[in-house]
């Protein structure tokens, strides 16, 4: 047998109480792709850090080809041949996607960068490999799937030999991560090893050569896609059974918010696209799509933060005006779950109480007074009826977990019974417990009657929630379909931007 | 090594944080004092006794420290909901021209009771006016406010020099540049016979307590706070950014402008262009050395105004240049943010 | 309007011209290398009067003035490694420890003058830089008196704006610091220590500053007094908004500005008393305000400037 390409043995990390990697080992084959799979917090993300040399492990060795790695040393790894996509890109907006690629890959005293030479590499390897690009275009005019094609080809630029992967398919859309596994497919052919991070189980069954499963920072089982199933390691990953609520049927109200061709501009983009919904009391209206093809501004649309360009927007049958702002949002009941708890849900400085009163302060206030009392008196109810743990109302925000923090985010919204409920990427980031946690909230509000528009980029979660689906892409709503006739395939190609007769509108 | 964000703060380090600074500022100045050939004890004693050695000093410190507290709360305030105004400076000459202009060509005759709460408000508007120029670009175009309102402090100077040059020269002055004075009847009341100290100290004092309250207790407090924090979630739960900056800077600019209108009316008599002693920066300092505290800020001020005044008498004895007092100071805003690091941050390794 | 083309069409003001711009030009490439690596350098103000009092010091005490230059950019260099400590070590907000660093190095820079030198009736001089004219070039009518019969340090600051324009956007080590101020992580990825090219630029930069300082106790005038800097450091900061973060810019931004100097200052002696000369010497920040405004949305902000950057940190 010969040596493998890479062998992590051993490896922890300890971040102050959490050990996020708990003696790992793991070893990879030239041409093979392996897919690590776990939750969020399993620790794979803390694993390749270590591969890459951005975090030093407490303990363990990384070795390529037989050779150890010095630790905490991104240039080593580099050298070794490791390249990193990360999920979140690492690159620059304002620079070209050749200064992009070639950042650090010359002596740096050298007089003049060789420019040209860079540029005629860089071609060769994304003809090979089949990667089209524009040397020259500066990155941050390109579309974000262009932008891991120019992540992918930096590693390649580096002579990588062994390439890692963090959720490549998260901002993708369903055609570009086919072509995206594709080309993995043919770059493993041509001798590079590919580790991948995931959790989505379609893609790993048909992707990858191995499956290793992590939980709590530990390796727990390893399979071939042909000896498993999606429901096996389903179970590995989450190490019990939990169930997920289901939706139950049930007759939607009256119509509370309807939108008609309206159209959103902002910095002379047009964000949202003539698009229509409406919106029943008791039901959840699913918007699914790839981030980043308007969701933001339809939440914000609907939060009061975004103004309306043209068309009509009707709330309880009556036209909302264009100073709709988000005290009016919040009067007008209108629970809001915005997409980036820490950056829109929370204060993390603040207190719970202070966070739970925030949003509706004129409802706190005595004479210009913050009512203290009331406020903390919320907060407790908050936190005993939506079951945030980790904190008194006086703790500081920014120290509950994810899962808590969005709890307490919901709970802010649901206890005064909202008569909207705008919830975008509710379980993002969440694991699979706090994932079922929030989505028995959002049915439970559906059952008070309240009226759900549920904005996501999991179909997973669309299709169990949803009991109607419209796609969003490029600014544009599709026609809705009933969750009945909804199926995977069908759902791909309206992310994609096609469904019927408005299809040559699309892309 | 590498550090470590802490979990918690802990509260004895948050409340040593300033004493280590000081104590950190003070040793290296030492340095420099033994440099220069000097006892450091000695002269730090000397310091202390410049300070409060008599009554007239000891008054002396605390006229001195009544326009540092009033522009170091402008800058506590403004940095706690981050509205970095660097022009606490430029409003307090404007604020201090103001009053003396109103004073001498137009008021000069009302009844005390009436003019010097006009004055004060006339002072503390013109310094909100001041930076209404530098917020409207930040609001508007994105202008960094930093180095709007540093400018604004030259510009202010220049303004005040041309006035006093001109229009509002005092024709008694032998032509030195100074203004007009301020009336008798606009004059503030001296708090103790035969010294300087008059009832500016206790509206400074009371306006600390006053801000305190206003960013403890009530709404806008609460506010200001989430739009210093973190602004996208401030705004996404409701809070009106644009007039929530507007009403700190008016309260941040006006604090500002009613220091110099506090130390035309209760020191001075008359504006020059070096009626300040960078007030306006050190303000800065105060605000930082209290944590953007209030009260705290009370207590800075004075350990400001007893370097300032004490250093006079060290220096004619021992020959330091005075100006080690600015350096103190100057250090203690750079150990100040060290120490506030370490509150935060732990090393580890 | 005859009057203003007297003043344009002076080989004096034109000279004056390059004689105002010199410390701008140095102190605005100064500010700007520290912001190519995301760092804001509000230092810049008090590392100019250091780099004023140092370096007039040193030649007061019989070094040459190329030393005294040298001096002056070492201890901006030194003040640079503070700053970098304070803003890339730790992280802390690069607004205050800008000015603290400004507050200690005018303070310290005053503290040193009066420790050094006595207290006099006037201020001791040195003898400055003398101007070089450029054989040839300065025979020109008007074009020689007025660009090339400049002091040494002028030159050198010109010849500087090229070079740190070929540095930053034709050299591997340019990319590198650009891609620091845009995003340390992807820089970090790339095997460039983010770290080491904060410290580098900074130390490099407020080394200009330093120099900057010099030009005016060296060559613009003889001798050194509290205050001379004049919020010069503020501006050369608005003038790296101004110049969209491109030193060649800088080096035309500058001269801009002080073309409008040189001529207020004529047009001040011209117009005598008819209107108060404070007027005349609010010109420059205002002047700066609006370039800021002018420039503040259109210019690309290197994306990580003012964003500290902590290894494993997001």
């Amino acid at each position: 047998m010969t040596t493998p390409v890479l062998e992590i043995s051993g490896v922890s990390k300890r971040f102050g109480a959490l050990l996020a990697n708990d003696g790992i080992s793991l070893t990879l084959s030239r041409g093979e792709i392996i897919a690590l799979l776990g939750e969020n917090g399993a620790g794979k993300t803390t694993l390749m850090n270590i591969l890459f040399g951005h975090y030093t492990p407490d303990s363990g060795t990384v070795m390529v080809d037989g050779k150890e790695l010095p630790p905490g040393s991104p240039l080593a790894a580099i050298r070794a041949g490791v390249g990193m996509v990360h999920q979140h890109f690492s690159l620059a907006p304002n620079l070209t996607v050749l200064e992009n690629v070639t950042t650090g890959t010359e002596p740096l005293w050298r007089l003049r960068a060789q420019r040209s030479k860079a540029r005629i590499r860089l071609m060769e390897i994304s003809r090979r490999f089949g990667l089209k690009v524009n040397p020259e275009a500066r990155l941050g005019d390109l579309s974000v799937g262009e932008q891991q094609r120019v992540e992918i080809l930096k590693a390649l630029y580096n002579d990588a030999r062994i390439l890692v992967l963090d959720e490549p398919t998260a901002v993708l859309t369903q055609v570009e991560s086919e072509q995206l596994f594709a080309t993995l497919k043919e770059m493993a052919a041509l001798g590079l090893s590919i580790i991948f991070i995931s959790h989505k189980l379609d893609e790993l069954m048909s992707a990858a050569d191995r499956i290793i499963v992590l939980r709590g920072g530990r390796h727990v089982a390893e399979r071939r896609p042909a000896e498993t199933s999606k429901a096996e390691l389903a179970e590995l990953m989450v190490g019990r059974t939990v169930k997920r609520p289901v939706r139950e049927p049930h007759t939607p109200g009256s119509v509370v918010l309807e939108a008609n061709s309206v159209t959103v501009t902002t910095g002379g983009v047009d964000r949202l696209k003539s698009i229509d919904f409406s919106l029943h009391e008791g039901e959840v209206l699913g918007i699914i799509g790839v981030s980043g093809n308007g969701q933001s501004t339809l939440a914000g649309l609907l939060s009061g933060t975004v103004p309306i360009s043209s068309g009509s927007l009707i709330l309880y049958g009556h036209p909302v005006d264009s100073g709709f702002s988000v005290s009016d949002a919040v009067n007008a009941g209108i629970g809001r779950i915005p997409e980036d708890r820490n950056k829109e849900g929370v204060i993390g400085e603040m207190a719970i109480w202070e966070n739970a009163i925030l949003e509706r302060l004129s409802s706190f206030s005595r004479r210009g007074l913050v009512d203290r009392r009331a406020g903390m008196a919320l907060a407790v109810r908050i936190i005993e009826q939506f079951d945030v743990r980790g904190g008194t109302p006086g703790t500081r925000t920014r120290l509950l977990s994810g899962g808590n923090m969005q709890k307490l985010i919901l709970g802010r919204n649901l206890v005064n019974r909202p008569r909207i409920l705008l919830a975008a990427q509710p379980s993002r980031g969440l694991d699979e417990g706090a994932v079922a946690a929030v989505h028995e909230r959002i049915l439970e509000a559906r059952r008070a009657g309240t009226a759900v528009l549920l904005i996501s980029e999991d179909l997973d979660e669309v299709m169990a929630l949803a009991d109607r689906i419209q796609a969003i892409a490029g600014g544009r709503l599709s026609p809705p379909i009933p969750a009945e006739e909804a199926d995977t395939r069908k759902i791909g190609l309206m992310m994609a931007g096609s469904w019927s007769g408005e299809a040559e509108h699309a892309v | 090594m590498r550090f470590e964000r802490r979990e918690h703060r802990p509260l004895a380090l948050v409340i040593t944080a300033p004493l280590i600074a000081i104590g950190a500022a003070l040793a290296i100045s030492g340095l420099l004092i033994a440099i220069a050939g000097a006892p450091v004890l000695e002269a730090y004693w000397l310091i202390l006794k410049g300070a409060y050695g008599s009554r007239l000093s000891a008054t002396e410190t605390l006229t001195r420290a009544t326009p540092l507290m009033l522009t170091g709360l402008a800058a506590a305030v403004a940095f706690r909901a981050r509205l970095w105004n660097i022009g606490a400076e430029g409003q307090l000459y404007v604020g201090a021209i103001t009053v003396a202009a109103a004073s001498s060509l137009l008021f000069g005759s009302l009844h005390a009771a009436i003019q010097i709460p006009l004055l004060l408000v006339l002072g503390a508007t013109a310094g909100m006016v001041f930076l209404l120029v530098p917020l409207w670009l930040r609001l508007r175009f994105a202008v960094d406010e930093v180095v709007t309102t540093l400018l604004m402090n030259f510009i202010a100077v220049l303004l005040v020099s041309m006035l006093i040059d001109t229009v509002l020269k005092d024709p008694t002055a032998f032509g030195w540049p100074q203004s007009q004075a301020v009336t008798n009847e606009g004059t503030l009341p001296k708090l103790l016979s035969r010294s300087r100290l008059h009832a500016g100290l206790l509206i400074a004092i009371v306006l600390a307590f006053v801000v305190h309250f206003i960013q403890s207790r009530t709404i806008f407090g609460l506010q200001s706070r989430a739009a210093g924090l973190n602004p996208v979630a401030a705004g996404f739960a409701g809070v009106p950014l644009g007039r929530t900056l507007v009403i700190v800077a008016a309260i941040s600019g006006g604090l500002a402008g009613l220091a110099g209108a506090i130390e035309v009316m209760g020191v001075k008599g008359y504006v020059t262009t070096d009626l300040s002693p960078g007030y306006g920066y050190s303000g800065i300092v105060i605000a930082m050395l209290a944590n953007l505290h209030p009260l705290g800020v009370i207590l800075a001020s004075l350990f400001i105004a007893t370097m300032f005044v004490g250093v006079d008498g060290m220096s004619r004895v021992l020959g330091v240049p005075s100006y080690i007092a600015d350096v103190t100071v100057a250090l203690s805003l750079l150990t100040m943010l060290v120490a506030l690091f370490f509150t935060q941050y732990r090393i580890r390794r | 309007m005859s009057m203003i083309f007297d003043i344009i069409a002076s080989a004096g003001l034109w000279a004056a011209v390059l004689r105002i711009a010199t410390p701008l030009i140095l102190g605005t490439l100064g500010a700007l290398l520290c912001e190519r690596a995301g760092v804001l350098n509000l230092g810049i103000e008090g590392i100019m009067t250091f780099g004023a009092m140092i370096g007039w010091l040193a030649v007061y005490n019989g070094a040459d003035l190329w030393t005294g230059m040298f001096v002056a950019a070492l201890a901006g260099a030194v003040f640079g490694l503070l700053h970098s400590l304070l803003t890339v070590t730790l992280g802390l907000s690069q607004h205050v420890s800008g000015l603290g660093v400004t507050l200690f190095a005018s303070s310290f820079a005053y503290f040193t003058f009066r420790l050094a030198v006595p207290v006099a009736g006037t201020p001791p001089t040195v003898t400055p830089f003398q101007p070089i004219a450029i054989p040839g070039l300065s025979d020109i009518p008007f074009v020689g008196p007025a660009f090339f019969s400049q002091t040494a340090p002028t030159y050198v600051a010109i010849l500087l704006a090229i070079v740190l324009s070929w540095v930053i956007f034709r050299t591997p080590l340019g990319l590198a610091i650009r891609m620091t101020g845009e995003n340390p992580h992807a820089a970090e990825a790339q095997g460039v220590n983010p770290m080491v090219m904060r410290y580098g630029a900074v130390t490099a930069g407020s080394a200009l500053m330093g120099m900057a300082g010099a030009f005016l106790t060296l060559s613009a005038f003889n001798s050194f007094f509290p205050t001379m800097v004049q919020g010069r450091g503020w501006i050369c900061i608005a003038l790296v908004v101004f110049a969209t973060w491109k030193p060649a810019r800088a080096l035309l931004g500058a001269i801009l500005f002080a073309l409008f100097d040189a001529f207020q200052l004529r047009l001040q002696t011209m117009l005598g008393g008819a209107v108060p000369y404070q007027l005349f010497l609010m010109l420059p920040y205002v002047l700066s305000i609006v370039a800021l405004a002018v420039m503040a949305r259109r210019a690309r902000v290197p994306q990580a400037l003012m964003q500290p950057y902590r290894r494993g940190e997001r």
